[in-house]
């Protein structure tokens, strides 16, 4: 193979006077950094790290350093490193550029220029350790009428009530599939929904067997793919969702690399071991709001009607139109996927240049299903790069129901955010079917970070909503009022719908 | 034999009828004067016969696993769309999207099929999916192909002699990103008329016992003769390798 022109993008340092040659880092890293040179100490091949940040954590002596190479030549603003980069490398393999998580670019956040409101003297905030506080959510189709039906004294709901499912809190684990993740990260995040009352999504690979006990905690995922879709998997979930894009690769389909496709993964898509698996870029039998109306409707009919069904896009340009369509196809679940949302596997130009903050998508969809009178039939859920609770609480004020996590979960449970998941040598055991890197996330403990984490969110948005003194969720759904925006031109008020922090009510 | 009366009623209304008659143990039904209603058998598990007059509407047997539906008339778009298992018959033709991402269970048609039929076809080891199509298919059969078997016949269409000149019994795009199963079609096929990265062979029911099996299920499915298939050339796609990405995308780290 000729010669790479590519300089590191890490250097690794060890500082041999703390060195105990232990070896830890060379069994700890999954890309194959640290080797041992057979008694002549342990080498270090740079041009494999990914910052990882494994072998530095797990090094029982703190001697490793792994900084980002200050300078691969004469980058500047225009050309920056990343960039020079990308072209040295299809230079030498003509492939287009893979990577992992949620788009890293320098883009306007949002969130970084709202603010929440409190109370002060007219309107008490209220102390959430003192009073309740609800920051309980359904999430469904909410009948726009309800009729009563019998005697006068026996009286009844002339229509059975749609189906609901409940959060505890109003945060779901996002579709994450058994393949791009492993088993024990998909145990953990069941185990931490059924503790904390929310919901997981299997994702689009199927349910694994393992999954049984968690069944009412459950999304199961239809995408285009229909990987391990079948009766019983149908059956197993709350929730139905169909994926019609993903806001790390809006309008591209799913493509699991067949290394990651192990004897296991393949009997539960129902494919060949070592096979690509390959979600076709649309579902085709969706190519019109009518055909999605016709697979809601397949889905509903094959479960009886008692499983909401959700629709989730990748928040585009044109997503009010698009959302009040779905609306109107009959989905009892809206999810709009931002332009931060995360992925195991996608082509990183894809990734960076596609999409819409998931602000902003939320922000003009709920204005949309106001104005058109059907916002209150459907549930809306805004997912992609939810990084705190405040995050969370500015989506639900844009007029979210709930919010999905998936990035923020993985990092829970250790994730490092190096974007290699698609190679399925994650050193943190996390994206990786490799058994010897697996066992590093034990179900139980991943489950209790989890647990853990989301406790303090709670924790975090009642007392956001007690200094708001607001005591329910449901008082903060849409409500713009309690935001401000800084920095933000007109324009980009108006589309959010916020006022100029200084305005006044 | 229960028979339910199916004029003018609404889908939803006849396939609960339908849910709730299969529930209390009906073996066999017959759905008469069936005019376009939908999503018929969709979900339905067990063991029963659906017999269906008329024209079925789309997504007729979606997501089933087990059932034998028999058709005596046409069914629309997306017959089978996703089904696990058990039998769809069809007398007639069927739409577009037939047997879409179907990973186990028959379906046989009679006359022809529309557009995007087989489309991400699977396999699941109990029960193989296998669609025979008795006339012709359109554009994209078993596109993103991934397991199963898809079989046309061309009853009723005679093959051209010219080397290149088109199978009339498939379209374009035939087999594109195809990466798991076996698509055979009767007579020989242009390069030019299969999606790249698939591997083209000649047989003949005679010395290819799958293919024999398969066209034998659908005589007997549709009670007809079809003896006639056993020496006639079919040409056999199967994918070259099971990564038609791998070269478009850099997996490096
Ligand atoms: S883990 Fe730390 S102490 Fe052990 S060999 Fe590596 S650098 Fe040395
Ligand atoms: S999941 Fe693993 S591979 Fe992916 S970003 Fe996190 S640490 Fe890296």
């Amino acid at each position: 193979m000729p010669r790479s022109l590519i300089p590191p993008e890490f250097l690794v340092a060890r500082d041999e006077g703390r060195c105990l040659k232990c070896k830890a880092c060379v069994r700890q890293c999954g890309f194959g950094v640290h080797t041992d040179d057979q008694g002549r100490g342990i080498s270090i091949d740079e041009r494999r790290c990914v910052n990882c940040q494994r072998c530095v954590v797990m090094c029982p002596v703190g001697a490793l350093k792994v900084t980002a190479n200050p300078s691969v030549g004469r980058e500047n603003a225009y050309w920056p490193a990343s960039r020079l980069r990308e072209i040295w490398r299809q230079a030498e393999n003509g492939g287009s550029i893979l990577t992992g998580m949620g788009c890293d670019r320098n883009y306007p956040v949002y969130f970084d220029h709202l603010l929440l409101n409190a109370s002060q003297v007219t309107n008490p905030s209220i102390d959430p350790l003192r009073e309740p506080m609800e920051i309980r959510t359904f999430l469904g189709r909410k009948p726009e009428k309800v009729s009563i039906a019998g005697p006068p004294g026996a009286e009844r709901l002339a229509d059975p009530l749609p189906p609901v499912v409940q959060l505890e809190i109003p945060v779901m684990f996002a579709a994450m599939s058994f393949g791009s993740i492993s088993k024990n990260v998909v145990l953990a995040l069941a185990q931490a929904a059924k503790r904390l009352g929310i919901m997981f999504n299997t994702g689009e690979g199927g349910m694994s067997s393992v999954l049984a006990p968690y069944r009412e905690h459950m999304i199961v995922q239809v995408a285009s793919g229909r990987f391990g879709v079948d009766n019983a998997y149908l059956e197993a979930g709350r929730i139905i969702e169909i994926k019609i894009g993903q806001g790390a690769k809006p309008g591209i389909g799913g493509h699991l690399p067949g290394e990651k496709v192990n004897e296991e993964i393949a009997r539960t898509r129902g494919i060949p071991a070592g096979a690509d698996a390959i979600s076709p870029a649309p579902h085709h039998d969706i190519y019109s709001i009518e055909d999605l109306s016709q697979l809601i409707y397949t889905l509903k009919e094959a479960t009886d009607y008692r499983k909401p069904i959700a629709v989730k896009i990748a928040a585009v340009h044109n997503v009010a139109a698009i959302a009040s369509g779905i609306v109107r196809a009959g989905a009892d679940i809206v999810v709009l996927d931002g332009l931060r949302g995360g992925t195991g596997a996608a082509p990183k130009l894809i990734r960076d240049h596609i999409g819409l903050p998931v602000e902003l998508a939320t922000a003009v969809v709920d204005r949309r299903l106001r104005e058109e009178g059907i916002r209150e039939q459907v549930s809306l859920v805004a997912s992609g790069g939810i990084r705190s609770s405040a995050d969370l609480l500015k989506l639900i004020c844009l007029g979210a129901d709930a919010v999905y996590l998936g990035t923020a979960a993985l990092l829970a449970l250790g994730c490092h955010l190096c974007q290699k998941c698609y190679t399925g040598k994650c050193s943190w055991g996390i994206a990786t079917q490799d058994p010897s890197l697996t066992r590093r996330v034990d179900p139980q403990w991943g489950a209790t970070r989890l647990v853990n984490m989301l406790t303090a969110w709670g924790h975090e948005i009642k007392e956001f909503m007690g200094a708001m003194g607001i005591n329910a969720l449901e008082s903060f759904r849409g409500n713009r009022l309690q935001l401000r925006a800084v920095g933000l031109p007109q324009n980009e008020l108006d589309q959010l719908g916020v006022k100029q922090a200084g305005e006044a009510m | 034999m229960k028979v339910v009366e199916a004029k003018g009623l609404p889908y939803r209304e006849l396939n609960r009828e339908v849910r709730r008659l299969l529930t209390a143990g009906e073996e066999r039904l017959l759905l008469r004067g069936i005019n376009g209603q939908r999503y018929i058998g969709a979900g339905l598990t067990g063991a029963a016969r659906l017999e269906i007059e008329g024209t079925a509407g789309n997504n007729l047997g979606a997501m089933m696993d087990g059932l034998t539906v028999y058709v005596d008339g046409n069914v629309q778009d997306g017959a089978g769309n996703t089904m696990s298992g058990g039998e769809i018959i069809v007398r007639g033709s069927a739409g577009d999207i037939t047997g879409y991402a179907m990973r186990g269970g028959k379906i046989f048609i009679q006359g022809n099929a529309g557009w995007r039929v087989g489309i991400h076809m699977k396999s699941r080891e109990q029960s193989p999916a296998v669609l025979v199509i008795g006339g012709k298919a359109g554009d994209f059969l078993g596109e993103y192909m991934a397991g199963g078997t898809i079989v046309v016949l061309g009853l009723n269409t005679p093959l051209h002699q010219e080397r290149e000149a088109a199978n009339p019994l498939a379209g374009n795009y035939l087999a594109s990103g195809m990466h798991g199963g076996a698509i055979y079609i009767r007579g020989r096929i242009p390069a030019w008329q299969i999606g790249g990265q698939v591997r083209s062979a000649l047989t003949t029911p005679d010395k290819n016992a799958e293919l024999k099996a398969w066209i034998a299920q659908f005589a007997t499915g549709l009670n007809l003769d079809c003896s006639a298939f056993q020496r006639e050339t079919f040409t056999c796609l199967t994918p070259e390798g099971n990564r038609p990405y791998a070269r478009l995308y850099d997996h490096s780290a």
